[in-house]
């Protein structure tokens, strides 16, 4: 056979392979079509199951009666066996079948259903995370009574925490003004409202120092709540005449254009001090840099992990995580917030247990620990 | 009544969120849908506290002739203007002036404080990558290891091996490191959570501890 029959057969495949319609030549095995509600949801779904070894595509058709008005609603691979119709109406019926071609005809399975859309009272798979949510809950009533009682209770040493008094000392002691960031993200993320907490701290430290601090801040529920924690704070320092209302200002709803006005602020005043507390994004590293440009010394505190190295390196001090958490607790001593870190450490230690526990048990060929931890 | 209502309401509006992680039901979700719409339209009764602050220091600034007054000239211009063409265009705000505005002067001055950035972290890695001690040292190393694995250059030096070790030092160590923090900040906010939804932690009300 000479060369150009060779290419000319391999056009020539080449070109039938890639006008025949998909599924033209091809059977498909499709066996067992089953159609029933998606467990453990809000009814708004119907699950599809079958057996195929295909790698053709086939359709999806339903009805809400068996003999007729089949429509063709979507289509998969055969071979992933599942479909799931996220267009039902809860509480109606609807019959499903398979199709796709043979030849110029379309081939069908038998017809699966009826299957009914029903809303769900419990998420099974989430059985886990409850088990774990009642545990916190439970062995954070427990140590806060038990901390009630007067039971003493320790916490390590936080050096970003202890710093704080140092750090005011140092402004009062250069008689210029401290700068407090509560992070850019509004009131209904935890780490905003740990970081009210320790604002509130710090502006009784300035009210009893008579230092001047200042809140520019993103979000106007943040301001209000800032405002409002500043203004209490100097009430209960004994200092209510000293509160000013530009202590707590609102900037933008801009990241950039706040990151811009801060680091303005920054080197314009030359704040003695920088707290940036709360949730950070890019903005993290402008402003820490800045401030450290500018010499101010610096206690950083977040929980969000891709801004911790930014911080780490720009800033004197910062709270990892969850020491940003425990702040209040450290600050105040209050023996109740003591038993909530205490909670926490005792769950701590449990997750350590069941994640080692599961390491070993792993490793020697058991995926019970594993499938137990794994939630959706 | 003044103490008891915040506190009632955290509690309700705290649990809630959770009831519905466990609770797939469609009467329990569109409930939670709607007190995420709350939050929205709470937030923007804020948003004119804000607004009037805002305006209300610039003004001061610019009365009393304090240094730097003419930018918060332009500030309050920036904002009147920007505020008129976004109520004039709609809905969705696209009125060709606003547009014209929001391309070519708002875009460009966040893509120009955002492009900083790249200074910004040169110099925070020159200062974290000084081999002052033993662990800056081993944190230089493993920059250099990990930058060299990025780069096709790495490979070429290395015959292929610095990929393998910048993946191993990123998938390893590091991704250890990564969940040991995590898992401590996840209980930290739990806590947290749980001493603000039960009353325990009252700072951000203003009225202290219990």
């Amino acid at each position: 056979m000479r060369f150009w029959h060779v290419m000319l057969l391999i056009g020539l495949s080449w070109l039938c392979f890639t006008l025949t319609p998909i599924g033209w030549v091809h059977a498909i095995d499709i066996e067992g079509l089953v159609a029933q509600d998606t467990p453990s949801d809000g009814g708004q779904s119907i699950d599809l199951r079958w057996t195929s070894s295909s790698l053709n595509r086939v359709i999806i058709l339903r009805s809400t009666s068996r003999d007729s008005g089949f429509t063709v609603i979507g289509e998969a691979i055969a071979s992933d066996g599942a479909y799931t119709d996220f267009s039902v109406v809860e509480g109606k019926q609807y019959f499903y079948r398979l199709g796709w071609l043979s030849g110029e005809d379309t081939v069908y399975t038998s017809i699966a259903g009826p299957a009914v859309a029903k809303s769900n009272w419990f998420r099974k798979h989430r059985l886990n995370a409850l088990v774990t949510t009642v545990l916190m809950f439970v062995l954070v009533v427990t140590f806060v009574n038990k901390a009630k009682q007067g039971k003493p209770l320790y916490i390590r040493r936080i050096s970003g925490l202890s710093a704080i008094d140092e750090a005011v000392g140092r402004a009062t002691e250069m008689g210029k003004k401290i700068l407090y960031i509560p992070g850019i993200l509004s009131l209904s993320e935890i780490q905003t409202i740990a970081s009210l907490s320790i604002l509130k701290h710090i502006a009784k430290l300035t009210a009893i120092y008579g230092t001047d601090i200042e809140v520019p801040n993103k979000d106007p529920l943040v301001f209000s709540a800032a405002r409002e924690t500043v203004r209490e704070a100097y009430l209960e320092a004994g200092k209510p005449d000293q509160y000013r209302e530009e202590m707590v200002s609102y900037l933008t709803y801009d990241q950039f254009a706040y990151a811009a006005s801060v680091t303005a602020k920054m080197v314009r005043e030359r704040p003695a001090t920088n707290f940036f507390i709360g949730s950070f994004f890019a903005e993290s590293l402008i402003l820490a840099e800045t401030g450290q440009g500018v010499g101010a010394i610096q206690i950083a505190g977040t929980a969000d992990i891709p801004q911790l190295p930014f911080f780490v390196t720009a800033c004197d001090y910062t709270l990892l995580g969850e020491e940003l958490f425990a702040a209040s607790a450290y600050l105040s001593r209050e023996p109740v917030l003591l038993g909530s870190i205490k909670a926490q450490d005792v769950m701590k230690a449990i997750i350590m247990v069941v994640i080692g526990t599961g390491i070993v048990t792993y490793a020697f060929g058991s995926e019970f620990i594993r499938n137990l931890l794994l939630s959706r | 009544m003044k103490r008891t209502l915040p506190l009632f309401l955290t509690f309700v509006v705290g649990m809630f969120p959770i009831f519905a992680f466990f609770v797939p039901h469609r009467a329990v979700s569109n409930l939670n849908q709607q007190l995420d719409t709350w939050l929205v339209i709470v937030a923007a009764f804020a948003l004119p506290l804000g607004v009037v602050n805002l305006v209300g220091s610039n003004i001061d600034k610019i009365k009393r002739k304090q240094r730097g007054w003419p930018y918060s000239v332009v500030l309050i211009a920036g904002l009147c203007i920007m505020a008129f063409y976004g109520i004039v265009g709609g809905e969705q705000g696209f009125h060709p002036y606003f547009q014209y505005m929001f391309v070519n002067m708002v875009s460009p001055l966040q893509a120009t404080m955002f492009s900083l950035l790249a200074f910004y972290v040169a110099s925070a890695a020159y200062r974290a990558f000084r081999a002052r001690n033993i662990e800056a040292t081993v944190l230089l190393a493993a920059a250099i290891i990990v930058m060299m694995g990025r780069i096709p250059f790495g490979d070429m030096l290395t015959g292929g091996k610095m990929t393998p070790i910048s993946e191993w030092i990123m998938t390893k160590p590091n991704a250890a490191a990564q969940r040991g923090i995590i898992i401590g900040a996840a209980l930290g906010a739990a806590s947290m959570q749980i001493r603000v939804i039960l009353g325990i932690e009252r700072t951000y009300l203003g009225k202290g501890q219990e």
